[in-house]
């Protein structure tokens, strides 16, 4: 499609245009058992045409890409946003739109079809085998998405940004059972495993090895003793520190949400716009970064939606808040600093702010002095429950697998291992950060947010981490 | 668009091939979404999409896909073709599926609901100048849904349906809040304007000084909205025979250990209310009625005609994901005039937030209180309190603590647009509780 041919075409009367088309094909494959579950590929193609009119932006998403088809969308835009700026929260101009020239492709070595439907089924189904490491295993399934994202941006203020994405996603797990327990492991949480990435990712040697160790550990949950019910110190690992991040600090510093524009669905914060520059957030050793470049990072990109160029930032610098999540709407309504995180999840929808790739930058402490430091508590591993309240202040989240840590020491495994903490509190008693070692790259195709709802990619990075005296308990 | 799926399908399932069974639907919507906050617009526009999906089976292999239309006869079936040509390519490379169902209902049906709503652009006009001076946030959504399914059997059906919604929150300077919807399909701004009059002299309570209560079990009465949040859980490793098979349900304790919920909680798969197509992604038609849960007891799950296939038992012609599309909750006695009286000293939580099972296995689930909640002394609201969160068994709530159900069951349209605007209901009373945990 001639983007900028189809946008010098239409004939509206409107202050901006801009025009964003989405093609997207999503792969999946799902082995259940040893036997195929789903081989699917959905392809979506569409064009949101937005207008600026009297102040108020107004979009029609279309799938009806002829002339006629996107001329008629940006008419029937222009009367609604005519409509709607009689009453509009906010009267913008073109500097929501700041002008953007430039592209981005994913970083990857192996291309999407490398693997033929053929072989990418022979792996799960072998891996699927690997899984079931003894009869008390009941459940494997193994599973690869695949997505290959194309979009292009233009606008009648000269913006031009097209950008390709090849992302990928895995997950191998397996449930065990044994005369009224069931205990399930993943790889890491459900689909944590989200990288930009090639098909690289499906190693098969590393593949199986991971598969046995995650069947290993589901039947040896069977056994394990129930998580302890305390006041404890509490180790996360990098996989359950995503889901910690992205709830506990992430929605809360989502400056749309500050303003009161998810009230009525996901929830406001209790982050308040005069907090900047002054609220504590967590302890000194909290530095969390909006980072678009960390390599393979499920969330990376130049350019945000509303043509923001991609910069990394400090949000939380020595424990203090000192940026938000926002584009350039945010800014401009709050006057508060942000970022470029203006993004929608397809054609279909509008852009709001989101997290990307929003991390916690490693400290100095190893593995083994982090544990070695803990006289009695828990680590836990990989996401399996999670919920917080509006205000993102409540929160109670609980793992996959537990270990309790003795005099220093890892000693036995805990089943259904939970704590829950208020946000801020959490986040100061942060006692020890683990080092680059200890440092690992997660991400999620499953952000949901915003009304109409919309599903987004997101990526969280982070080091081990110790926090103090948590309440944290086991299951029913 | 009917007319389009109709010539796509009759033009498709002719070009197959020999040993090849094929299962086209479609799903799509016209919405407009108006997006409010402080009474204001903050975002506005319109979607038009519609989607086509595939399932190809050949020698006992199977594949799916799908493809957006363009509403052009001519361009969508050349995607068509094309999807069809990869599926082809891509069946044959692939290993058999023992529990694939080959499509095989010649069942039809026609359902077109068509409603009066307000075109788009006078939207902000229509909805705007009744909320006054209150801080009202939300979503309009707006439109025609559709939906629809064929297959090489010749099975054939269509459901449309054209409805609106406001869906909002009222919010008092001290940031307390109601939560209600204005849905339908015949727009009347007059019942529009009484409705959230009504709401806004619910904030009113809202304005008493709040409640900081301490962790505990409560005696809990939870409102109809707040349930229809329960009940959507049995959507996630609940009612699904896959689900309970593959050791993945909290239900499996009633199937295995008999495990038994309170009488007074009867849940069924209802389609009598006509909200959702009856018809799945296979074109199969669900039975009317289906009782999963009777008097405390599981009568029967929810079963795809693959789970059958797999399992050897009987489909009810569940969805392929087995999650309830219909659910509907039996009433009981309790006069909703009598609610607060029958609580007497406790908590009211009209409305519950991000639910999530903290033990599925055990039933357990966790979530917050959000919205209109309050303490009750005496049979009188006393004071809103602050939002808490909950962790608790549905083995324990909606087993011997459940004391009784009300006798009325409120319609909680899902307005949920993550793949599209929603076309289900969740039909409930509230639940009296003899105890109800409060953790944080």
């Amino acid at each position: 499609m001639d983007l900028n041919a189809i946008l010098s075409g239409i004939d509206v009367r409107a202050d901006w245009i801009g025009l964003r088309y989405v093609k997207e094909n999503t792969g999946f494959r799902l082995v259940r058992d040893g036997n195929p579950e789903a081989n699917s590929r959905e392809s979506k193609q569409g064009l949101m045409v937005e207008v600026l009119v009297n102040g108020q932006f107004a979009y029609y998403g279309t799938s009806r890409l002829d002339r006629a088809g996107i001329q008629s969308a940006a008419e029937h835009a222009v009367r609604m946003a005519t409509a709607a700026s009689k009453f509009s929260l906010h009267s913008f101009g073109l500097e929501a739109r700041p002008v953007a020239k430039g592209s981005y492709k994913s970083p990857y070595k192996t291309a999407a079809d490398a693997f033929s439907p053929g072989e990418l089924s022979d792996l799960l189904i072998k891996a699927s085998s690997e899984l079931k490491v003894s009869d008390k295993i009941v459940t494997t399934n193994a599973m690869a998405r695949t997505v290959e994202t194309e979009s292009h941006f233009v606008s009648s203020n000269g913006s031009d940004v097209e950008q390709q994405y090849l992302m990928v996603s895995a997950d191998y797990s397996a449930i065990a059972h044994a005369g009224s327990i069931t205990q399930k492991r993943t790889d890491g949480g459900l689909l944590a495993k989200s990288f930009q990435k090639g098909m690289e990712v499906f190693n098969e040697a590393e593949v199986l090895d991971r598969c046995r160790n995650i069947g290993a550990e589901a039947v040896e949950l069977l056994s394990a003793e129930e998580c302890p019910t305390g006041t404890l110190d509490l180790v996360l690992a990098p996989d359950q520190m995503m889901l910690q991040i992205h709830e506990s600090v992430g929605h809360a510093l989502e400056i749309d949400r500050i303003l009161g524009d998810e009230r009525n669905y996901a929830g406001w914060s209790f982050v308040r716009p005069s907090d900047f520059g002054k609220l504590q957030y967590g302890s000194s050793l909290m530095n969390i970064t909006f980072d678009p470049y960390v390599e393979n990072e499920f969330a990376s990109y130049a350019y945000d939606d509303g043509g923001l160029k991609a910069e990394k930032e400090f949000l939380i610098k020595e424990g203090l808040l000192i940026r938000g999540l926002g584009g350039m709407e945010s800014q401009l309504r709050s006057g508060l600093d942000g970022v470029a995180n203006f993004r929608a999840s397809s054609w279909n929808r509008a852009p709001i702010d989101r997290m990307a790739n929003l991390n916690l930058e490693p400290g100095n402490s190893s593995r083994a002095e982090i544990i070695g430091s803990v006289e009695k508590g828990v680590f836990m591993t990989s996401n399996r429950s999670w919920s917080i309240d509006d205000y993102r202040n409540k929160f109670q989240f609980g793992c996959e697998y537990g270990k309790l840590i003795e005099n220093g020491k890892l000693t036995k495994t805990v089943k259904n291992p939970n704590y829950r903490a208020i946000s801020n509190p959490f986040w100061r008693s942060l006692k020890k950060l683990g080092n680059r070692d200890t440092f690992e790259v997660y991400g999620t195709p499953f952000c949901g947010k915003g009304e109409p709802n919309q599903i987004i990619r997101v990526g969280h990075a982070s080091p081990l981490c110790l926090f103090d005296s948590v309440e944290i308990f086991g299951g029913a | 668009m009917e007319k389009l799926f109709k010539q796509i399908s009759k033009t498709i399932t002719t070009e197959l091939q020999t040993g090849e069974h094929l299962g086209l639907s479609i799903s799509g919507e016209n919405s407009t979404f108006t997006r409010v906050n402080a009474a204001k617009v903050r975002q506005t526009g319109n979607v038009d999409e519609a989607d086509l999906g595939f399932n190809l089976i050949y020698a006992g292999k199977r594949c799916s896909g799908s493809v957006s239309l363009s509403g052009d006869l001519n361009e969508d079936l050349s995607r068509a073709r094309a999807e069809l040509k990869r599926l082809r390519a891509e069946v044959v490379q692939l290993p058999e599926d023992p529990y694939m169902v080959v499509p095989d209902s010649q069942e039809t049906s026609m359902s077109e609901k068509q409603g009066s709503i307000p075109a788009s652009d006078d939207i902000p006009e229509k909805i705007l100048p009744a909320m006054g001076h209150v801080d009202l946030t939300g979503i309009w959504a707006s439109g025609r849904i559709y939906q629809g399914s064929a297959n090489s059997a010749g099975g054939y059906h269509w459901f449309a349906s054209d409805s609106f919604s406001l869906d909002y929150s009222l919010i008092t300077p001290e940031e307390k809040m109601v939560k209600a919807t204005f849905g339908g399909t015949h727009w009347d701004q007059a019942a529009y304007e009484s409705f959230l009059d009504e709401s806004i002299n619910k904030l009113k309570l809202m304005l008493l000084p709040p409640k900081k209560i301490a962790p505990g079990n409560y005696r809990t009465f939870i409102a109809s909205a707040g349930v229809s949040d329960i009940l959507s859980m049995f959507s996630w490793g609940g009612v699904s025979e896959a689900a309970i098979r593959q050791s993945e349900s909290c239900l499996g304790k009633m199937r295995n250990e008999g495990q038994k919920l309170s009488e007074l909680f009867t849940l069924s798969e209802d389609f009598s209310s006509g909200f959702a197509p009856r018809f799945n992604g296979n074109g199969e038609v669900a039975p009317e009625k289906t009782i999963i849960i009777e008097n405390g007891e599981l009568k029967q799950t929810l079963v795809s005609s693959r789970t059958a296939k797999e399992y050897g038992v009987e489909s009810n012609f569940a969805s392929e994901g087995e999650g309830m599309r219909a659910p509907s909750m039996a009433v009981g006695t309790l006069k909703e005039a009598d609610v607060l009286q029958a609580l007497g000293t406790g908590v009211y939580l009209s409305n519950l937030h991000y639910l999530n099972w903290s033990d599925m296995i055990g039933g357990r689930i966790t979530g917050m209180t959000r919205y209109a909640c309050f303490w009750v002394e005496s049979g009188k609201i006393v004071a809103p309190i602050e939002n808490m969160r909950f962790d608790d068994s549905i083995y324990s709530f909606l087993g011997n603590n459940l004391e009784q159900t009300t006798d009325t069951a409120h319609v909680n349209p899902d307005v949920g647009t993550y793949e599209g605007r929603e076309l289900s209901a969740i039909i409930c009373p509230g639940i009296l509780l003899k105890s109800f945990s409060l953790t944080l």
